[in-house]
């Protein structure tokens, strides 16, 4: 749809016409308008999943603008100021009391990269639950896992920042896990860290790698996800293809143009949103201590280990994961394995095009065991995210280990329970719940 | 007696101090009485800016709690000449260290950093137990002991004020040993100010985020209205 194949604009002669017409004979101004937006004919039945696509995008656009206000006044140092406190924790205090509206730019900013992984597993889920990374959209699905992967990293680093004891600890035991791989583990760690502990060196990789790197990579994916969305059009809750049935003019049947329909309807998302959003930064902007963790608010101290460290929480399901490892295995330590148990639970979501074999796509015509799997898998998601907020415990461990055979159980043995499932006949065309 | 007794804190507490797992006393007060965050701003330079700093904050923010630049130079500035200047203390670091076997810790942002997850004001209550705590301990080189922190490099700063409690070993209870300057409920009261004035400290503008965020989420509610209209408008041809 987004390829090229409309008519150049024509001037009728009015100055801004004619300047458009210039423009549009060097650059395709009409055809990604009309490909991308008023002329992509997206399904009319998005339901409340679909939502969070755009919301991302939102929250992302968030994220940039607010980020680039606060490297304005952070200050990336680890040495100790004249009261004895680094730098870098008192700059983010000097944004917070002394320059004007920057408290509303670092919670929007602390809040975004909560509301960030919030709206990204909602839409996640909504792939999982109308099959929206099938055939054809395998490649929409990759560059989406890519971008997950891409914000954790970006988080990760964005988290060592204000340098409170829990950025500075949670960086440590990180950064640490690398050092678990064999042989080449001890110099990757160091390398990552860039001194033998986490020090200034390693505060400034992070800043360049979370102002710099991860951002531009992110907008590559992101660019490249909605490409290859617009090439093969969107699925929906129905999961059925909507270019099968097309109009004299070769326009789906049950396809509205981008704008302005959805464009409408995602600005009233938007707006709930935003109250939601706005919910918690101007009345709850630590989030019950989970979307700011209150050890952060002493600074970092390299010869104070904080009785708990927890990371936030939308790395604790992964985390648990990590846990949950504690045998050792070919010689190799339980910590390596656990790595490895971690690293396997976020890319295996890169392998569901392939590993679901159901005939239809949508849950609304899979039967029983589809649901009852995808229930007990969110179930386990969020006992592992739990678990991964306490301290460890031998009942925590044996819950989180069985947790992560579920975990991994759902994805392994799709290829089997995928198939086994009652169906429901897939209706010729959409319809509207 | 009963008046004599100032927490009901029982010592089999003082092993899990660590954990975060002891009885609190919750906080009475509130960040929105600004009589309360004077009285707390005044006992704050006076008795904890001494040793501690609150170098994030600065001296003009003071006027905030609804006082005159006049009036903070002239009851509230010890430590630097510039209104504009950090509430920091001149002697930090080593000295202290020495004294107390640790370097006293900032308490600009001390009650925020003592909140929990899941339970943000246990910042508040953990301050106004803990200040309400200290005990007299010999076997202690400053000779003060502390129940929900135990082996506190800190004495109490608030001593005159306060009185001097012992620790009674069979009833688990403090008992009140030498009277100090205010009444235990007096001094309850001054704690309670000292503590809304820390909670009012790790974030001055809490009030008016709160009074913002109103403001936001009323307009917001109107753009919904507004929004949810155009949209029915544009859609009402969609079956």
């Amino acid at each position: 749809m987004a390829g090229g194949t409309f008519e150049k604009y024509k001037s009728d002669g009015s100055l801004a016409g004619n300047v458009l017409e210039w423009v549009d004979a060097r650059f395709p101004a009409t055809s990604m308008w009309k490909g991308h937006l008023s002329e992509y004919y997206a399904p009319k039945n998005f339901n409340f999943w679909y939502f969070f696509g755009s919301l991302a995008l939102l929250v992302l656009v968030i994220q940039i603008v607010t980020g680039i206000f606060l490297v304005m006044h952070y200050k990336p140092d680890a040495a100790l100021n004249a009261n004895g406190v680094p730098v870098a924790f008192a700059s983010v205090e000097y944004i917070m009391r002394d320059v004007p509206g920057g408290w509303i730019i670092r919670y929007m900013h602390s809040t975004g990269a909560s509301a960030f992984f919030i709206v990204v597993y909602l839409h996640m889920f909504r792939g999982l639950l109308y099959g929206s990374y099938r055939k054809p959209r395998e490649l929409t699905w990759l560059f989406g896992v890519g971008i997950f992967l891409v914000l954790m990293g970006e988080a990760f680093f964005g988290y060592l920042l204000p340098w409170g004891q829990m950025s500075f600890w949670g960086a440590q035991v990180i950064v640490n896990l690398f050092s678990a791989i064999p042989i080449i583990g001890p110099d990757l760690s160091i390398v990552i860290r860039g001194d033998f502990v986490v020090g200034d060196a390693t505060l400034n990789r992070f800043f360049s790698f979370h102002v710099i790197a991860f951002p531009l990579v992110l907008l590559g994916l992101v660019a490249a996800h909605i490409l290859a969305l617009h090439e093969t059009g969107s699925n929906n809750p129905d999961g059925i293809d909507i270019k099968e049935k097309k109009d004299e003019n070769g326009i789906p049947l049950d396809g509205i143009p981008f704008h302005p329909y959805y464009s409408v309807k995602d600005i009233v998302g938007v707006i709930v949103f935003l109250m939601a959003f706005s919910a918690v930064m101007f009345f709850a902007p630590e989030g019950g201590g989970y979307f700011l963790e209150t050890p952060n608010f002493y600074p970092a101290d390299p010869l104070k280990t904080p009785p708990h460290i927890a990371p936030v929480w939308y790395f604790t399901p992964f985390y648990s994961i990590l846990r949950a490892v504690t045998y050792p295995l070919f010689g190799l330590d339980a910590k390596f394995w656990g790595v490895v148990a971690m690293g396997a639970s976020v890319v295996i979501f890169a392998f569901l095009p392939w590993l679901d074999r159901s005939p239809v796509r949508s849950i609304r015509y899979r039967g029983p065991i589809t649901k009852v799997m995808l229930t007990i898998f969110v179930i386990c998601f969020f006992i592992l995210g739990y678990l991964g907020t306490l301290s460890p415990s031998p009942m925590g461990e044996l819950v989180s280990q069985v947790c992560s055979v579920f975990y991994f159980g759902f994805f392994l043995g799709m290829p089997w329970w995928s198939r086994m499932d009652k169906f429901k006949p897939v209706p010729e065309r959409v319809t509207m719940k | 007696m009963k008046k004599f007794l100032i927490a009901l804190l029982f010592a089999p507490m003082l092993a899990l101090a660590s954990g975060g797992n002891v009885h609190l006393d919750k906080w009475p007060g509130s960040v929105s009485d600004k009589a309360a965050l004077q009285n707390g701003a005044k006992l704050f330079v006076n008795y904890c800016l001494n040793c501690h700093g609150a170098s994030y904050m600065r001296y003009k923010n003071l006027m905030d709690l609804g006082l005159s630049e006049q009036q903070v130079k002239d009851n509230l500035m010890f430590t630097s000449d510039k209104i504009g200047g950090l509430m920091a203390v001149a002697a930090r670091s080593d000295e202290q260290k020495q004294w107390f076997g640790a370097t006293p810790p900032d308490l600009t942002i001390l009650a925020r950093a003592r909140g929990e997850a899941g339970n943000a004001g246990a910042g508040a209550d953990w301050l106004y137990t803990y200040l309400r705590s200290f005990y007299r301990d010999e076997n202690r080189p400053t000779g003060w002991n502390n129940v929900i922190f135990e082996n506190v490099g800190m004495p109490n700063p608030l001593w005159e004020v306060q009185g001097q409690y012992q620790l009674n070993h069979e009833s688990h209870k403090l008992e009140q040993v030498v009277p100090g300057k205010l009444s235990p409920t007096e001094y309850d009261k001054a704690i309670s100010d000292l503590v809304g004035f820390m909670v009012w400290m790790g974030e001055p503008q809490q009030e008016f985020r709160k009074t913002l965020g109103f403001f936001v989420l009323a307009f917001l509610g109107l753009l919904f209205v507004v929004a949810y209209a155009l949209k029915k408008e544009y859609w009402k041809d969609i079956h």
